[in-house]
């Protein structure tokens, strides 16, 4: 599984496809903001970290319709389907999960506090916004899993897996930024959103690779 | 170790496209599926390894239950895509399957050898060319202990030298108790093979 794990991570930084393309989107959505917004600094540090989250739920959703994808085309797919009995193939994508993960959004994760900078968000608003990412992104990959599993035989599945996905990743968006919120703004908590954020994220890292194993298997 | 299949119907969109197929195959035995395109080779090819439902019947194998308990984990599947990264060196891919299918075989320098790739591992598999892809897919076979080969037009693209140095490998691998069913238009090149003829019902 580690060499799995090793091996995908590889995959996304060698192709030069998953980190670079999520971390520029997430760098354009988030520098055009202000320009949109306007130089009203108060509005601007209010809506940042809610912007930071959004713009890093969006990047987050791109390129995940190919986690399946590719490995379906070369004929990857069919051996770990197979190799079921020697590695549950619900851990299989668990453990792709993590690789995509970590390839991809975790660079996402690791720039956040300097673009929250470039919207005016004082620094405990920063390493709560950052930190919630850290807790909260998995979630989103591993419910995107499912949609990547569903859509694996479509040619042109991109879109298809953020309608599926995003109405289902609402909850997480919602606590992720209620925390980040809650740290600066004086009467909010930030605890108990950021329990709620890692149980989600506890919660679909279970459900999401079972459902998206179930999916795989029944492919063709 | 015995492979039997029973009685086994296959679907391809809803439409039957062949049933009653049965055959038994003893350690050391291999099976030639043979029959003219669509006739649903492949298809037999996917049941026997667990990727397709089988309409009808159903595959077992027995005789070492505790090693496989089940068909799927108990084969090598080469089917028509090579199951290689076009990113990673040849290397690396072999070690990855050798690492992640079971470390019961061959090291990838001495697999690669064994398909006469010696010198290529360092090689990015996007720089080979079909023939050679084809090899190093053949060399995951090796990597791995499996007891059972599933062979979808193995030696699609091979030249003669290379198809006949895979037949002295499926020979070994029957030699050492192994069992082979290939789906094939051209002779594996060995004698004990049976054939099951599929044609196309209408």
């Amino acid at each position: 599984m580690l060499a799995l794990y090793l091996r995908e991570v590889k995959l996304g930084l060698r192709a030069g496809t998953g980190a670079l393309t999520g971390v520029l989107f997430f760098l354009a959505v988030v520098a055009v903001m202000p320009f949109g917004v306007g130089p009203d600094l108060n509005l601007l540090s209010r809506i940042g970290p809610a912007v930071l989250w959004i713009s890093a739920l969006l990047a987050s959703l791109l390129g995940l319709e190919r986690l399946f994808q590719a490995d379906r085309e070369d004929g990857t797919l069919d051996l770990l389907v197979m190799a079921d009995a020697r590695h549950m193939l619900a851990f299989t994508v668990f453990v792709k999960c993590l690789a995509h993960w970590t390839a991809g959004v975790l660079p996402l994760v690791a720039v956040a506090p300097l673009l929250g900078l470039f919207m005016n968000v004082e620094p405990a608003g920063l390493a709560a916004a950052t930190l919630t990412l850290l807790a909260g992104t998995p979630a989103i990959t591993f419910i995107g899993a499912v949609g990547a599993a569903l859509v694996v035989a479509l040619p042109r599945g991109g879109l298809l897996v953020s309608v599926l996905v995003l109405p289902l990743t609402i909850p997480v968006l919602i606590f992720g930024v209620a925390a980040s919120r809650g740290a600066v703004a004086e009467p909010d908590p930030f605890l108990q959103p950021f329990l709620i954020l890692c149980a989600l994220t506890l919660f679909f890292s279970v459900i999401g690779p079972a459902a998206a194993a179930l999916a795989l298997r029944h492919v063709d | 170790m015995r492979l039997a299949a029973e009685g086994l119907s296959g679907e391809r969109g809803g439409e039957r496209i062949f049933s009653g197929i049965s055959f038994e195959l003893e350690s050391g035995r291999a099976l030639a599926v043979t029959g003219p395109n669509g006739a649903g080779k492949t298809t037999l090819l996917r049941i026997i390894a667990g990727l397709l439902p089988a309409a009808e019947g159903r595959v077992t194998l027995s005789g070492d239950e505790e090693r496989w308990p089940g068909v799927a984990g108990a084969c090598h599947y080469l089917g028509h895509l090579n199951a290689m990264k076009a990113a990673l060196t040849v290397e690396e891919n072999l070690a990855f399957w050798r690492a992640f299918l079971g470390a019961t075989g061959l090291f990838p320098q001495e697999a690669l050898e064994a398909v006469g790739l010696g010198g290529i591992g360092h090689l990015p598999f996007a720089y080979l060319s079909a023939g050679q892809r084809r090899r190093t897919a053949i060399a995951r076979l090796l990597v791995s202990h499996r007891p059972v080969w599933l062979l979808d037009e193995p030696t699609a693209g091979l030249d003669q030298a290379s198809a006949s140095r895979f037949s002295a490998l499926m020979r070994e691998h029957l030699a050492a108790g192994g069992i082979i069913v290939a789906a094939t238009h051209l002779p594996l090149g060995f004698e004990t093979v049976e054939e099951l003829r599929m044609g196309k019902r209408q």
